[in-house]
């Protein structure tokens, strides 16, 4: 499930951003792909917070709700600043419908299945954006201040891969 | 960052504010004496701790929020975030 997943979430977000690279992506896409994909975090930590009994993964999914909903609000806070309306686009209408169909198959799952394909989809998940935010959100990002938002969420997720990365091998 | 708060004096301890922003700890103070004290200024949007690897200290830092470390005895601490263990740093406290 995962692995398959996986690997649509990484071709179609790196052929989304790659496109969007291609003609450079603007500052109101980018700014709606990055609260995207945070709230799809939040909410497949939701999900594991509503099934999950194991502490390391209840633990895990507090910190992504916790982490992810302070960048966005700060994100949120920023655009409205700048006087920038997040501009829905190819690459963040692609992240949710993956996002439901991901949801959908985490929600079939229970107790220990659960938690491992939780774990592993959320190493994939923030390697996936990790990359994207490397490769193409922070370098087209034009405005100083969403950059730097960009640049500490990008360290921030980068600490979210690790630990993710422990909590799957802790399920091997 | 670090910043002194209190006026050097001979013998007198002295109090120190290490700034956490950006998912980092600001520089620690070089020259730490048994007595004095750390005051983490948590200035990020993230919760986090500065917690002692050896257990000596642990203090939770919600966002905006600030705590504050009394180094009782000398030695080297290292520290990290336990949310963010990429988060590191290291007190030397000598006599």
């Amino acid at each position: 499930m995962s692995s398959k997943f996986c690997l649509t979430a990484v071709a179609s977000l790196m052929a989304a951003s790659a496109s969007a690279a291609a003609s450079g992506p603007t500052d109101p896409q980018i700014a709606h792909i990055a609260y995207t994909a945070g709230n799809i975090d939040i909410e497949a930590a939701k999900l594991a917070l509503e099934k999950s009994k194991t502490k390391a993964v209840r633990d895990f999914a507090s910190e992504m709700v916790r982490d992810h909903e302070a960048v966005n609000d700060k994100a949120l806070a920023l655009v409205k600043k700048l006087h920038v309306t997040p501009e829905q686009n190819t690459t963040s209408i692609e992240l949710i419908k993956q996002a439901a169909a991901t949801k959908a198959k985490l929600a079939k799952l229970h107790g220990q299945a659960f938690d491992r394909a939780y774990a592993v989809n959320e190493v994939a998940y923030h390697k996936t954006v990790n990359g994207a935010l490397k490769t193409t959100l922070i370098p087209s990002a034009s405005n100083g201040e969403l950059k730097s938002l960009l640049e500490t969420g990008l360290t921030l997720f980068s600490e979210h891969q690790k630990h993710a990365e422990h909590l799957s091998a802790s399920f091997k | 960052m670090f910043l002194p708060m209190s006026a050097p004096s001979a013998a007198a301890s002295r109090t120190y504010v290490v700034v956490i922003d950006k998912m980092k700890f600001g520089t620690v103070p070089p020259s730490l004496k048994a007595g004095d004290a750390v005051v983490w200024e948590n200035r990020d949007m993230f919760r986090h701790t500065a917690t002692a690897t050896d257990g000596s200290f642990d203090v939770d830092l919600p966002a905006g929020k600030k705590g504050k470390t009394v180094l009782a005895r000398t030695g080297t601490f290292a520290f990290s975030c336990k949310y963010h263990p990429g988060m590191r740093g290291v007190l030397r406290v000598s006599k």
